[in-house]
């Protein structure tokens, strides 16, 4: 039962047809390309990506809002292709702009939506009632939607998603134009649908993504490039880099002596000391090292809290250095030639800056 | 499914002022007329009694009520129809429809019969006025009922070719014009040959395409079931189209 598989995506491919017509395939423009996963009962699927990385059209597609051009996409049992009604009925659909009929009041619009659902007319009071409370609608049932707030009409866009209590619920972006307080509320919520249904949601927000998800894909130009477990994701951020402040001189040369030493820079007041990696690679090839090598910043932190005694340099900080998630966003959805590049010319400015600041 | 679209469509229909305007305004003008036609037929009533086998009040201020009821609302129906599906796609509310477990015929025949109800409570409010002749004339209940079927039919057309003009485009405006056009287009197709006897084949068939030349029987009390089957086919092709336009939406373009 916890292995179900919910959605089954194959060789997922749309392409929007170029200046010569359909049938020239070269001159394609490629909104998502062959892509495939799968969407277990009970996950929640984070869908990362830049704008028009195909977030939207994969998720189009999955609701049967756009035709695929190649592939195959099956919900639970039913294929969306072949049995469409079935398959959709599985399905709650918040897209990234509400579909909001804005004359008529919550309420009004909820029961709507719950009898094209297919939600059994004596349950549709406790239906309406269930979502809007999930929702924290409850107090706004009688008010035209059109008065609403961004916020509570995004909230009556969820609403609108899960009120038939569907197995799969895909959000397209469903924090944007939030404020913080309902974009915590929001999450807050899908964690709780995560629990009893499965969840897809697209953003461009990491931490948002990193606090709700169980796994992560991120998206570029209509490829998948990354797909593992949110672990995974957060491992990536562990860098082998300590940062370390004294109150008095520290002399890098005691430094050097120390063992499993990558190299040592000073950063204005605080030194950043690197360890060494398993890998002789010394480009961060992120996608590859999604294994990451055994962190061994443990022991040096330990040797160099003993060496600030010896010395008495005052040790005051000592802190791993993570990576941003956007750095790690940056390098996975940059090509690779230019990603090698890019990690270059920040290796360049970086030192450059350095041997300023040390001038100075 | 389809009575749940359709009567969200009716329910929104009444909750803009547009349709309240349209009935206001339709009832308006109709009473004006039938007030005026009421009056010329009081003036000749007495010269026509001489006659034999005079047109009644039926011919002379029924038939024509009704006939202009269609011009009117040959006008207005554009306006209504040109929101059903263009203003969902501008409103990006479509894909709540499609994400539904919802057919595209269902979407379809729900807007449709969401719009002809509608039409149908302003054509019931219509013939009232020519009904509340029964409190002091005698009136042909049969050639009313043939000439209230026409304009229901000929109402129903209309609704059909607008939605189908309305899948067409984003813009609810260039819906209007366009149904507006094509519909009168198909109501004056019949003017092509018809002012000289030009013996050309083709002016016969152009005649029987048009929306007036089916209507007109109907007015008159004719039942014809061949103008029956045109409405029906009409309405049928029409819907069939928007249908398919509608799956079509989804398909790369």
């Amino acid at each position: 039962m916890d292995n179900e598989v919910l959605i089954e995506v194959s060789h997922l491919s749309r392409f929007y047809p170029g200046k010569h017509g359909i049938e020239e395939r070269h001159d394609h423009i490629v909104a998502v390309d062959n892509i495939s996963f799968t969407l277990q009962r009970g996950e929640i699927l984070g869908f990362l990506g830049p704008n028009g990385a195909g977030k939207s059209t994969t998720m189009k597609m999955l609701t049967g809002n756009l035709a695929p051009s190649e592939g195959r996409i099956k919900i639970g049992r039913f294929d969306l292709m072949d049995d469409p009604v079935a398959a959709k009925a599985l399905v709650g659909y918040l897209p990234d702009t509400p579909p909001l009929y804005r004359e008529l009041t919550v309420d009004e619009y909820l029961f709507y939506c719950a009898r094209l659902n297919r939600v059994a007319r004596k349950d549709l009071k406790r239906a309406v009632q269930h979502s809007k409370e999930r929702c924290g609608l409850t107090e706004h049932g009688k008010r035209v939607i059109n008065n609403l707030s961004k916020g509570y009409q995004q909230r009556v866009g969820i609403a609108q998603a899960i009120i038939h209590a569907p197995d799969i619920v895909i959000l397209d972006e469903p924090t944007v134009g939030l404020d913080p307080i309902q974009m915590i509320e929001i999450r807050k919520l899908i964690r709780e649908l995560g629990e009893n249904h499965s969840v897809m949601l697209s953003s461009h927000i990491l931490p948002e993504i990193q606090t709700v998800c169980d796994n992560v894909q991120i998206i570029n130009q209509g490829r998948l490039v990354f797909n593992a477990p949110i672990e995974q994701l957060n491992q990536q951020m562990n860098t082998q880099i300590l940062r370390m402040r004294c109150s008095k001189t520290v002399d890098p040369k005691q430094l050097e002596k120390l063992d499993g030493i990558q190299a040592i820079e000073q950063d204005g007041e605080s030194w950043l000391i690197e360890g060494r990696t398993e890998s002789a690679d010394n480009v961060p090839d992120i996608v590859r090292a999604t294994n990451n090598p055994p962190n061994n910043t443990v022991q040096l932190s330990q040797q160099l809290v003993e060496l600030s005694c010896q010395n008495h340099w005052g040790l005051y900080e000592l802190s791993p250095v993570r990576r941003s998630l956007e750095d790690i966003f940056m390098s996975l959805t940059c090509t690779e030639p230019e990603l090698t590049e890019l990690s270059n010319e920040n290796k360049g400015t970086e030192q450059e800056t350095m041997k300023e600041a040390g001038h100075d | 499914m389809i009575k749940t679209i359709a009567l969200r469509e009716l329910k929104s229909l009444f909750l803009s002022p547009l349709a309240w305007t349209m009935l206001a305004i339709t009832q308006f003008i109709l009473c004006y007329q039938f007030l005026a036609q009421l009056e010329t037929y009081l003036q000749i009533q007495a010269k026509l009694s001489v006659l034999e086998n005079s047109p009644g009040i039926t011919d002379l201020v029924i038939a024509p009520l009704l006939g202009g009821a269609a011009i009117v609302l040959l006008l207005i129906i554009p306006l209504l129809t040109m929101r059903s599906i263009s203003e969902e796609q501008k409103n990006q509310t479509l894909p709540l429809l499609f994400s539904a477990p919802v057919s595209m015929s269902q979407i379809i025949l729900g807007k449709y019969l969401g719009i002809l109800g509608f039409l149908l409570i302003l054509i019931a409010m219509i013939s009232l006025m020519p009904l509340s002749l029964l409190l002091g004339a005698s009136i042909d209940l049969g050639q009313m009922s043939a000439a209230v079927l026409g304009l229901c039919l000929i109402v129903a057309a209309f609704t059909a070719a607008g939605i189908y003009i309305s899948t067409l485009t984003r813009q609810p405006a260039i819906a209007a014009v366009g149904s507006f056009g094509l519909l009168l287009f198909l109501w004056i197709i019949n003017w092509a040959g018809t002012g000289a006897d030009t013996g050309i084949e083709g002016q016969n068939i152009l005649a029987w395409f048009s929306l007036l030349n089916h209507f007109e029987p109907l007015l008159k009390g004719v039942f014809s079931t061949a103008d029956v089957v045109y409405y029906l086919l009409f309405i049928w092709l029409f819907l069939v189209m928007s249908i398919r336009r509608l799956d079509r939406l989804r398909l790369p373009h």
